[in-house]
């Protein structure tokens, strides 16, 4: 009976990796052939389309824009995060619940939705489309997760570690610098990182707000108006590349080094 | 005598509704050992608070070396506070610990270095001033806090429940180890608990609170011995309490009349008023005692061998409802179940005030 | 060494810059603005232009009356909730058993690159995601090459552009990000609890449904919730992968905005969009609440 749940164990499992990698293993072995089409047969590798990903300044000026917009946005995120969530960790402010409430709000409406009301009112203030536009609304979608990660990790001992710092006679900026953002130091990173994540792959929000200058995912998309394009599969399979790396790297250097 | 280097003037403090401290008046002596001891509940960490600033009571004044410091801010108020979690800075090493005081008040970085090593030499940990607080342990971790705040030298310590995390043997060690720095800086200690034998080990002056009141204070010994009210007579530490009405009263002795019996006291006591008896432990006799007051008989319900002694329950046959504590020696050889005479001696009856 | 049991210094002593501080106003104010004014006052502009006329301007209620007597428009509100609900229970009842299998059947040492592996992908770029779906669902991809050259079929199947397609887009994802939340659940159930289950005479079986199944289902919930929102508020997996043969709620308001320029409409289909996602979160709201508790 044990036995034989671990064998179906195993194959259920080994199903559902299947399911899951199927689709981003025939992306990356298609974007190895040469032929005009990624579909089968597989006709062995060749690096010709990643050659004409890279030298395709529409791309490569889209991934600087991407990473650009993530970068900038995400700093501006978690920096009005971490303020908000200090203060109202910290003091008593009238109406500090709803007021939390109204910053985590956003989380729990759809980016379409916060790209149509940006696009509108924008719209309605003259305020042209733009990089700077998508920015400011990955900062709209980004600021209430660093806000709740942030938050979530001031507790009391946090609110001791400060007492403790203001008792021994450091002025609040002392405070704010030489003690809550070190011990935050996690929480901070951990919320730019998401951050920087969510906004490098936000797509929906870019297609209202940009125009001409625009980020990867919205230049991924007018690939894909030429259909199965082994092009997109060679940028797909960059970006996956670039991302992997990215987690590995925060994996082994963030989580790991936790105290036992 | 001197002016008192603390003195809390008619505090009290309100939490919205609720009244945690009601009209808290006490001063502490220079060099002192102060512990406040009471319960969960009772204000003592308040008060505690309002001492180190952090709490600005709703009433009173609080002065310290005779100027008022009610509304002065923590960082300003010659008062350092160690916390019940340490509140160590973890991204820190021990030396940037214990030398962040002095960084805020500007002292170079050599200086600071030495003073850091001074104050971990004096509680005992001067090896650790390169280590991160996670790699210590609880006792070590809590020597650290109190060195932090020991270095910038401050008229009075503040200590929040600084055992509480500490597992009992450590306890106690570090208890003869506060008293033993305390006596060496000579620096005022005030300390939170609600362990009452910590409270006798460490205490000056015990300051037994609750319900946002003091209920008693003075020398442990003294507050051990002849406790002031009911609530410090079975909060520090155990005792038999008999309710009763006076009777007779002379010029020397009083008589009281108890659901075990009549018994007489030194003093006199208005007649038809209500008292209340306590007895300690220690002091009951089982068996009768030549020249003690009998106080009836009672069936053993209960002995612990608690180790160096026998704590036995006894229920009173006279009024179920009287519940005797006594302490035997560990060779007494009675069983629950057992029926003994009860008695004690006259000079051990404690007269309550309530 | 968590001091429990006794009472830290209050909490109310946090209030420590003495009454009358801006400091605490000057912290939160950045966060409260942005937000009021990228995101509140957006969403006012969005239900001022819902009642305008596209043509002319104008106040009128047309944009929603149309939402309800345009059949297509309706059909695209019933094609959407089907979709989310047909992915949101495929995914919690795939996801799952995955999640329970990586948590008790994989060696502890494992887990953590089991885990990884796991959500991978998820990595992708969003739109690549879709896209590599499509490579496989393709006319002449490699589901129907397979199945044309093994002789099963004689034509290859449609599977872009179906619901089918979308379906498995989203189930995809959200298989993984289930997966992730469900394992969370699981591995912070005390052990205790199922060794006190197992002490006390139950068999594998009835502890987890007795035992596990009852408490990680608060988690399932939050999972389940979250998978609808993001769901329901998607542009790019239909689009990409269902094509316009059907369309959904997203890409109906999109239609408005690409095609015809019709802020209003695209106004009011977004404000109907989102008040659903109000009424499920009030729906569930007795469920999500559990969680916090």
């Amino acid at each position: 009976m044990r036995q034989l749940v671990r064998i179906a164990s195993w194959l259920y499992a080994l199903a559902v990796y299947a399911f899951i990698f199927l689709p981003v293993v025939v992306l990356v072995l298609f974007s190895l052939q040469a032929t005009s089409f990624p579909i089968p047969p597989f006709t062995g590798p060749s690096l010709r389309w990643y050659d004409a990903v890279l030298s395709d300044v529409r791309l490569t000026s889209a991934l600087v824009n991407s990473l650009l917009v993530a970068f900038i946005s995400s700093l501006a995120a978690v920096t009005l995060g971490f303020l908000s969530a200090w203060g109202f960790a910290r003091f008593v402010l009238p109406g500090s619940g709803l007021l939390r409430g109204l910053i985590t709000l956003p989380l729990t409406v759809s980016y379409l939705i916060i790209g149509m009301g940006l696009l509108v009112l924008f719209n309605w203030a003259g305020v042209p489309k733009s990089l700077l536009a998508a920015g400011i609304g990955h900062v709209v979608i980004n600021l209430p997760l660093c806000f709740a990660i942030i938050y979530s990790q001031m507790g009391d001992h946090q609110i001791n570690i400060e007492r403790a710092a203001r008792d021994l006679g450091a002025p609040e900026w002392k405070v704010l610098l030489l003690i809550t953002v070190p011990v935050m130091a996690p929480a901070i990173f951990a919320g730019f990182f998401l951050s920087m994540t969510f906004s490098w792959d936000e797509f929906v929000i870019s297609f209202l707000l940009t125009r001409f200058d625009t980020t990867l995912p919205v230049e991924i998309w007018n690939l894909l108006r030429s259909g199965l394009n082994p092009k997109t599969n060679a940028v797909g399979s960059l970006v996956f590349a670039v991302s992997i790396v990215l987690v590995v790297f925060f994996e082994l250097t963030l989580l790991r080094r936790k105290p036992a | 005598m001197s002016a008192p280097l603390v003195d809390i003037s008619s505090v009290s403090h309100r939490f919205g509704q609720h009244t945690v401290l009601k009209d808290v008046s006490l001063k502490i002596e220079p060099g002192s050992y102060t512990i406040l001891l009471g319960p969960s509940g009772s204000g003592k960490t308040t008060l505690l608070s309002i001492l180190g600033g952090f709490v600005t009571p709703s009433e009173g004044k609080v002065f310290i070396r005779g100027e008022d410091c009610t509304s002065v801010p923590p960082a300003k108020r010659p008062t350092t506070t160690v916390f019940q979690d340490y509140a160590l800075f973890p991204h820190m090493s021990v030396g940037a610990n214990v030398g962040f005081g002095l960084r805020m008040q500007g002292v170079d970085g050599a200086t600071r270095a030495a003073k850091a090593r001074e104050a971990l030499a004096l509680v005992g940990l001067a090896a650790a001033f390169d280590k991160k607080p996670h790699q210590l342990s609880g006792g070590q971790r809590q020597r650290v806090a109190l060195a932090r705040a020991l270095v910038i030298e401050p008229a009075v310590l503040l200590l929040d429940e600084p055992l509480g995390a500490l597992d009992l043997k450590l306890r106690r060690q570090m208890q003869d180890e506060l008293k033993a720095i305390q006596k060496r800086v000579g620096t005022a200690f005030i300390h939170v608990t609600h362990d009452q034998e910590e409270a006798m080990a460490l205490a000056d002056h015990c300051v037994v609170m609750n319900d946002g009141r003091i209920e008693d204070e003075g020398p442990p010994e003294r507050v051990y011995a002849r406790p002031a009210t009911r609530f410090s007579a079975t909060f520090m530490g155990e005792s038999t309490i008999l309710a009763g009405t006076v009777t007779e009263a002379t010029d020397r002795t009083s008589t009281v009349a108890t659901p075990v019996g009549a018994v007489s006291l030194p003093g006199a006591l208005p007649v038809g008023s209500a008292v209340a008896l306590a007895i300690r432990p220690e002091h009951l006799v089982l068996g009768t005692a030549a020249g003690g007051v009998r106080l009836g008989t009672a069936g053993v319900s209960d002995v612990v061998f608690q180790g160096s002694f026998k704590r036995v329950l006894a229920a009173s046959i006279e009024d179920p409802s009287v519940q005797f504590i006594a302490k035997l020696p560990a060779t007494a050889t009675v069983q629950p179940g057992d029926t003994v005479a009860i008695s004690c001696d006259t000079d051990r009856i404690i007269l309550l005030a309530d | 060494m968590s001091p429990s049991g006794n009472t830290p210094l209050p909490r109310a002593g946090r209030a420590l810059p003495r009454a009358g501080s801006a400091l605490p106003w000057a912290l939160v104010t950045p966060a409260l603005g942005w937000t009021l004014l990228f995101f509140v006052l957006p969403f006012i502009a969005m239900g001022f232009s819902s009642l305008t006329a596209h043509e002319g301007g104008g106040f009128t209620a047309s944009n929603y009356s149309q939402f309800f007597t345009n059949p297509s428009y309706w059909q695209a509100m019933v094609n959407s909730l089907q979709v989310t609900a047909i992915v949101t229970v495929i995914s919690v009842l795939l996801a799952y058993p995955f999640a329970w299998i990586l948590a008790e059947q994989v060696p502890e040492r494992w887990q953590r690159l089991a885990l990884m592996l796991a959500v991978l992908p998820f990595w992708t770029s969003y739109v690549v995601r879709s896209y590599s779906w499509l490579l496989v669902l393709a006319q002449n991809g490699v589901i129907n090459r397979a199945l044309t050259g093994s002789g099963l079929f004689a034509e290859p199947v449609q599977l872009a552009n179906t619901r089918f397609a979308t379906v498995t887009g989203f189930v995809h994802f959200f298989v993984m990000l289930l997966t992730l939340t469900i394992f969370a659940n699981l591995k912070q159930l005390s052990p205790s609890y199922r060794k006190a289950a197992a002490d006390l005479g139950a068999g594998p079986v009835r502890t987890f449904l007795h035992v596990v199944l009852p408490l990680t289902l608060p988690g399932i919930m939050v999972g389940a919730f979250l998978t609808f929102v993001l769901c329901i508020g998607d542009y790019i997996t239909p689009q990409i992968l269902g094509g316009n043969n059907e369309l959904l709620m997203p890409q109906l308001v999109m239609m408005q905005i690409g095609r015809r320029g019709d802020f209003p409409l695209a106004s009011a289909l977004s404000i109907i969009l989102m008040a659903v996602v109000t009424i499920a979160y009030l729906a569930c709201a007795r469920w999500l609440k559990i969680e916090r508790a």
